[in-house]
């Protein structure tokens, strides 16, 4: 297995340093490391993480290849930055069984861009009446640790308060897609003045709200482990905060929350365009609750950055606002929009970012080998960025199937240049390998 | 103008009374002997209607045959949403077909808007309502109607009137619409509705609000009744019909609170005896079919002013 000696990484945005990597892991840490069989990176002026660990992710394979496969998906999350995907259950068919998360494990593992972890449907085909096989999931080669019904929320009371008791036996997580059905029939964009405007059904901020609350009050009852996803209202922030302030005072069950790279970014303004493009579920909020998100992430109340990566197909996009589908692409893009709105604004340094997108989601998705610091000994999954160039986003030069990204036409900063998984680049020189 | 009509917010002042104005000329044709202008001849009008509306469809089809334009009815069964032909796939047959204007009904709010700017088509686009969001011809003719009646005809003429708009505001592109041009026109709007049917963020809107229909009518100038939609009955958006029509229907009784020369509008089709009873609908108050009649002549004024360019619509005797 070919070594190699990155030169002068500013880890974690600190002073130049030397980093070998040998047989999987981190050899050394130093200043002035030469070896003389080991391939040399100059990583002058790059920023090293640990490579980055996506909660959220959805890879669309089995039943969706023409939008995304397992092994265009890992390509994208290598190209930015990831080492590690979970790979959301509500394929077809849904990931519910030990078979199917099986299978899709075992398709990351071929495709070797990045490590894929299969999330477990919640509940049978996601339709929210009887528990999956939670424990046979846990129990497989793809040693399941996060469930959820993503895209579905888990709203029955009762079938919610079991999951998370149940998970207790192998140390699992429920991670929510908090949204109250009832108050959502038919919902097409934020609920507030602009919806009534343009005549789009509303998603109240109160559906995610009223379920985030419900769900914290559960675990707290049930000494469980509650996740939820893609917070993005300014009053999800509030309760989430509240709750993990009680968390803190009692011990026993926990709450995590994570936030989307577009709810960081963009407002419910786009739909002015009434292009669909920018339809997503949540959906895009007010620049009050990207405000809100931002703060929240800044003070840790919000624990995870996830991409919520959703390709489709063109034709998908290509149409009416309501007969459009929900989601964004958001792999490639995903840490140059953590640099624009956290980092450059001075809200969250390197170390932030290393915790918000590596440390924090391995250590909810119970991923022993990932989210590890930059120390000898440790895996070799890291990531060289380089913070200082800017770049026009190009829907075409995505690794992705799919071409849905909001972000086309629009200047980020930042690029990967080298993501390595144990060892072993899967992206150099800004290039797949 | 521009070059679509897709909102009521489309139009300028000047726009607006421009509009007003030409379809007042185009109404007068109905008095000569040959009610035809050849201000068209030569390009193509498709009436695409993807929910079925004939009232608004017949009225694009006669305003586009008597300016001789070529007229294509396009009636798309169900939109991509229940998997039919794409909007975009329909856009591109019209496209090659070489329509000048797409006159477009959907129900998806924005589809209109999606017509005209996402480079399927290079023809002018009416929006002939969309979803919940906007219906602007409607709301031309409603404001054409208004101004004969309560404007004078004048530039102007609805300078300071007060129009109620009655009902389900939440699901009406013509509340919309209305509330957007009237303002326009500088007349004061007030939505009158049950709570439940008013739209999150309507007091952004440029309009007063009110949930008590009785304080209403006596200062109103004019008061639109909307249509209560069948299936808003089963909603939850209030108890019953009887208490909706109790509360919010204009009846006898209510209409004798009104002024003099305060007009009844609506915009069709009714639901008699739930939000207007049959003796206002059909009082000397009402304007409901000259409603009809206006729309034509408006829709003449909006197609040729889209279309038709510079020259003036009514000239001599042909």
């Amino acid at each position: 297995m070919t070594s190699y000696l990155i030169k002068n990484a500013s880890i974690l945005g600190g002073a130049p340093t030397d980093l070998l990597l040998e047989e999987g892991v981190i050899a050394q840490v130093d200043t002035g490391l030469s070896a003389k069989d080991a391939e040399v990176v100059d990583a002058s002026g790059l920023v090293a993480l640990p490579g980055l660990v996506d909660l959220h992710t959805h890879l669309r394979e089995p039943g969706r290849e023409d939008a995304e496969t397992v092994d265009s998906g890992t390509a994208a999350a290598a190209l930015g930055g990831f080492t590690a995907v979970h790979a959301m259950a509500n394929t077809d068919p849904v990931a519910d069984t030990a078979g199917v998360v099986e299978q899709v494990w075992r398709l990351g593992r071929e495709a070797g861009h990045c490590d894929v972890y299969p999330v477990g449907a919640v509940t049978v085909g996601l339709a929210g009446e009887r528990l999956a096989e939670l424990g046979a999931m846990a129990d497989s080669a793809a040693r399941v640790r996060v469930f959820s019904d993503d895209g579905k929320c888990v709203s029955d009371a009762v079938l919610m308060r079991r999951a998370l008791e149940y998970v207790k036996a192998f140390d699992g997580v429920i991670a929510q897609h908090a949204q109250e059905p009832r108050l959502t029939e038919g919902a097409q964009m934020n609920e507030g003045e602009l919806s009534g405007r343009l005549g789009l059904a509303g998603w109240p901020a109160v559906a995610e709200e009223a379920v985030i609350a419900r769900d914290c009050l559960l675990a707290a009852h049930v000494g469980s482990r509650l996740h939820v996803c893609h917070v993005s209202t300014a009053g999800s922030v509030e309760i989430v905060r509240d709750a993990k302030a009680r968390a803190a005072r009692e011990g026993g069950w926990s709450v995590t929350a994570e936030v989307c790279p577009h709810h960081l970014l963009l407002t419910d303004e786009l739909a002015t365009t009434y292009d669909p493009i920018y339809k997503v579920n949540p959906p895009l909020r007010t620049s009050r609750d990207v405000e809100a998100l931002r703060a929240g992430l800044a003070d840790g109340t919000i624990d995870v950055v996830a991409t919520d990566h959703a390709p489709h197909p063109h034709e998908d996009k290509d149409c009416e606002w309501a007969a459009a589908a929900f989601g964004m692409l958001g792999l490639e893009t995903a840490l140059s929009i953590v640099q624009e709105t956290m980092v450059d604004p001075g809200l969250l340094d390197w170390a932030g970012v290393a915790e918000r997108m590596s440390h924090a989601p391995a250590r909810i998705g119970r991923v022993a080998d990932h989210g590890r610091s930059l120390e000898a000994g440790q895996p070799a999954n890291l990531v060289l960025y380089d913070p200082a160039v800017r770049r026009v986003v190009e829907a075409s030069e995505s690794a992705s199937l799919s071409r849905n990204t909001p972000y086309a036409g629009m200047e980020l900063p930042g690029r990967v240049m080298a993501t390595f998984l144990r060892g072993r680049p899967t992206v150099l020189d800004g290039k797949l390998q | 103008m521009k070059r679509h009509l897709l909102s009521a917010a489309d139009l300028s002042r000047d726009d607006a009374e421009l509009v007003l104005t030409t379809a007042d000329e185009m109404r007068s044709l109905a008095d000569r002997p040959i009610k035809k202008l050849p201000a068209l001849r030569g390009r193509t009008v498709v009436n695409l209607f993807f929910e079925d509306s004939t009232r608004t469809r017949i009225s694009f089809e006669a305003a586009a045959k008597r300016l001789s334009a070529d007229v294509i009815n396009f009636a798309a069964k169900g939109s991509s949403l229940s998997k039919g032909e794409s909007l975009k796939d329909t856009a591109l047959t019209l496209e090659a077909m070489g329509a000048d204007a797409v006159v477009v009904r959907h129900g998806s709010s924005g589809a209109p808007h999606r017509l005209a700017h996402s480079g399927w088509v290079r023809s002018s686009v009416v929006n002939a309502g969309d979803g919940t969001h906007e219906h602007p011809t409607q709301a031309l003719l409603d404001a054409f109607t208004m101004w004969k009646h309560l404007g004078e005809s004048k530039p102007g003429g609805l300078e300071g009137r007060r129009v109620a708009i009655v009902g389900d505001v939440l699901h009406s592109r013509v509340a919309r619409s209305n509330a957007l041009l009237l303002r326009t026109l500088g007349a004061e709007v007030t939505l009158v509705a049950p709570p439940t049917l008013f739209p999150v963020g309507v007091e952004s809107w440029p309009v007063e609000t009110s949930y008590d229909l009785d304080g209403v009518l006596p200062k109103a100038d004019a008061v639109m009744m909307l249509r209560v939609q069948r299936e808003r009955m089963n909603g939850g958006f209030f108890p019953t019909p009887r208490e909706y029509s109790r509360r919010y229907g204009l009846d006898a009784r209510r209409m004798a609170t009104l002024q003099d020369h305060t007009i009844v509008m609506h915009p069709g089709p009714m639901v008699r005896g739930m939000e207007i009873t049959a003796d206002v609908a059909d009082s000397a108050r009402s304007v409901i079919v000259e409603q009809v009649t206006n729309g034509v002549a408006v829709r003449m004024a909006v197609l040729y002013l889209l279309l038709g360019g510079a020259e003036p619509a009514v000239g001599g005797e042909e």
